[in-house]
């Protein structure tokens, strides 16, 4: 210790103290690349590391302003890390994402990207952290699936949001549960793994992917075979058949007493 | 009752001719009679009858479609494919429909269009009656005065008050019939307080009746919860009655989103899970519209808004009363247990509820 306090002022300590320096700071960087690109090559299942590094271009294209360059979130949206394949599969693939404008909740409108392009997005957001994936094609099959037990189970978790025939409803300050017709097998599935919006999450442990295939398939028989009664009026029930009534029944009711009452010509 | 048009009459008075009779505003009486088209053109009397006939047919077309569609269509249980069956019903359905409105509608626009374009159109005058003549008052209480006096009821009291008092206990018998159609033990409000829930009741999915572990629900998740002793109740309509003052919703929140609880609530809630009654308490409709984020359960039938993260308080529309919560902890292999009943009655106010919020906010 002596001999170094001695050697502290000599000449080529500065040069000594600056190369340590550098080295430091250049072995550090290098460690935390090598770390970053460990964390790149961690590919999630089921895709590719171009599809990871393409999606992540595409991110940070599209989606970094709301989201954060490394999808950590800011005041404009929600961090990404954990949400997995699934939710970039509906969000995405259902035009919700990349919002239109910020509102009560994100609107459907016609998909932004391609198939290719939501694929690659969802590598990349599935590579951030562990999440649910995209579900086998296994799981969306409706012909393996019950409809009368997909019944069951939709009405007891589904439907008194969505209505019991799946057209949607009012929820609370200008939110709603969207129609639940037409919607696509893929993007059923993935609403209810990942929970979009405000609706809650109900994962394989609370609704096993069996029963979420009969569930599909409940809606997609229910989309079939239409209404038995003629007019659907929507299925909203008592609202449109109420209005109906009140405004094309009472005219006609009106309009028969005006008849009855007044004289031929 | 004074005739005219057709027929002539003197009682009524014509536009013009009326007298002022001392009153401010002369009489105008009746407007003048004015033949319709079928009265004087034999072409348009032809035309009115033409249309009445095409009602009736419309008519007679609509009484074939009900037999069409409730003969010839075949049923849909005769069809192998679901979907071909439940088209086949659709049209049942709309012939039926339809044509039982055709059938109907046709007599009643027929007849009437009869009656105002080629039957006699003569207006009729009916004076009104006098409303009360003095001579109807006095004999309707004399039948009065004449009843009380034959009934000697002023003079005997005694038949009076002992006919009263038979009277009033007579349908006593009914209130006992009645009530002891219910024997069960607890009957009465008592019943209304308590529900399946007690201390160590496994919380189970509803319908599969699965317990559920703590680890099963991630955050923004929420499961529709009965009590696992549910099964054991026998009797359809036994078991419908403890499911609807049972029934539970679980959500799981962020534990830094839920508000610091009561005194007295501190460990009713695990790891960020609560649960709460499904019943409103404004008129008991299930509450289960739940938004993750905003952690509000909107009731559907009036929209009373509660909020999940501060107790279930009520934070908008006409429930007076916060859900009931039930307090929820694990048992010894990580499934979700139940620590006691619910601490108040769920569902709406009844007269015998009392006060049961801490605060007394509320009335009962």
């Amino acid at each position: 210790m002596k001999a170094l306090s001695q050697k502290r002022r000599h000449p080529f300590a500065f040069v000594a103290l600056l190369l340590l320096g550098l080295l430091l700071t250049g072995g550090l960087y290098a460690a935390a690349t090598t770390v970053n690109q460990a964390q790149a090559s961690n590919t999630p299942d089921g895709f590719s590391s171009e599809q990871v590094e393409e999606g992540e271009r595409l991110f940070v294209a599209n989606c970094a302003s709301c989201h954060g360059m490394n999808a950590e979130g800011s005041d404009a949206g929600p961090s990404l890390v954990g949400v997995g394949a699934a939710s970039v599969e509906f969000q995405v693939g259902t035009g919700r994402m990349p919002m239109q404008m910020q509102g009560p909740q994100a609107q459907q409108k016609p998909p932004q990207f391609n198939e290719e392009q939501t694929s690659q997005l969802a590598a990349y957001v599935a590579s951030l952290g562990a999440g649910p994936g995209i579900p086998d094609d296994e799981w969306l099959d409706v012909d393996q699936g019950d409809p009368a037990r997909g019944g069951e189970l939709f009405r007891i978790n589904c439907a008194m949001c969505h209505n019991a025939a799946g057209a949607g409803g009012a929820l609370t300050e200008g939110k709603y549960a969207p129609s639940l017709h037409g919607v696509d097998e893929v993007h059923i599935y993935t609403a209810m793994t990942t929970g979009p919006q405000n609706m809650p999450v109900f994962n394989d442990a609370n609704i096993p992917p069996e029963d979420k295939r009969d569930i599909i398939a409940f809606l997609k028989t229910y989309e079939q075979q239409g209404s038995p009664g003629g007019f659907s009026l929507g299925f909203l029930g008592p609202v449109s058949e109420g209005l109906l009534i009140w405004t094309l029944g009472l005219a006609l009711l009106i309009g028969s007493m005006v008849w009855l009452t007044s004289r031929s010509s | 009752m004074a005739e005219h048009g057709n027929g002539d009459s003197t009682a009524v008075v014509k536009a013009g001719e009326g007298a002022s009779n001392g009153y401010a505003i002369d009489n105008p009486g009746l407007p003048p009679h004015r033949p319709r088209l079928a009265d004087v053109d034999e072409k348009a009397a032809k035309r009115s009858e033409r249309q009445v006939a095409a009602l009736f047919i419309v008519s007679i077309i609509g009484t074939l479609m009900f037999f069409v569609g409730y003969f010839a269509i075949a049923r849909m249980d005769q069809f192998d494919d679901y979907f071909e069956g439940m088209s086949a019903l659709r049209v049942q359905n709309t012939l039926i429909g339809v044509g039982t409105a055709l059938a109907m509608l046709g007599i009643g626009l027929g007849i009437v269009h009869w009656a105002k374009t080629l039957m006699p159109d003569h207006e009729v005058t009916e004076a009104r009656k006098p409303l009360r003549t003095e001579a109807d008052r006095a004999e309707a209480e004399k039948i009065v005065t004449d009843v009380v006096e034959e009934t000697q009821i002023k003079r005997r009291p005694l038949l009076r008050n002992t006919m009263i008092a038979a009277a009033l206990l007579a349908p006593l018998p009914a209130v006992v019939v009645f009530r002891d159609l219910d024997r069960t033990a607890d009957f009465g409000v008592e019943r209304m307080r308590h529900s399946l829930w007690d201390e160590g009741v496994r919380l189970v999915r509803d319908p599969t009746g699965t317990p559920i572990r703590a680890a099963d629900l991630t955050i923004g998740s929420a499961m529709h919860v009965i009590p696992e002793n549910l099964r054991e109740v026998s009797g359809h309509g036994d078991r419908l009655a403890e499911k609807a003052k049972a029934v539970v919703l679980i959500m799981r929140l962020n534990p830094d989103d839920l508000h610091e609880p009561t005194p007295g609530r501190e460990n009713w809630s695990h790891e960020g899970i609560i649960a709460c009654s499904k019943v409103c308490t404004h008129v008991g409709c299930p509450v289960a519209l739940y938004e993750r984020h905003t952690h509000h359960l909107l009731c559907p039938c009036h929209q009373s808004t509660f909020d999940a993260s501060e107790e279930f308080k009520v934070t908008f529309g006409p429930a007076g009363r916060a859900l009931p919560q039930l307090p929820i902890t694990v048992d010894d292999e990580g499934f979700l247990i139940a620590r006691s009943d619910f601490t108040e009655p769920v569902g709406p106010t009844y007269w015998e509820r009392g006060h049961t919020d801490p605060e007394g906010d509320f009335p009962a």
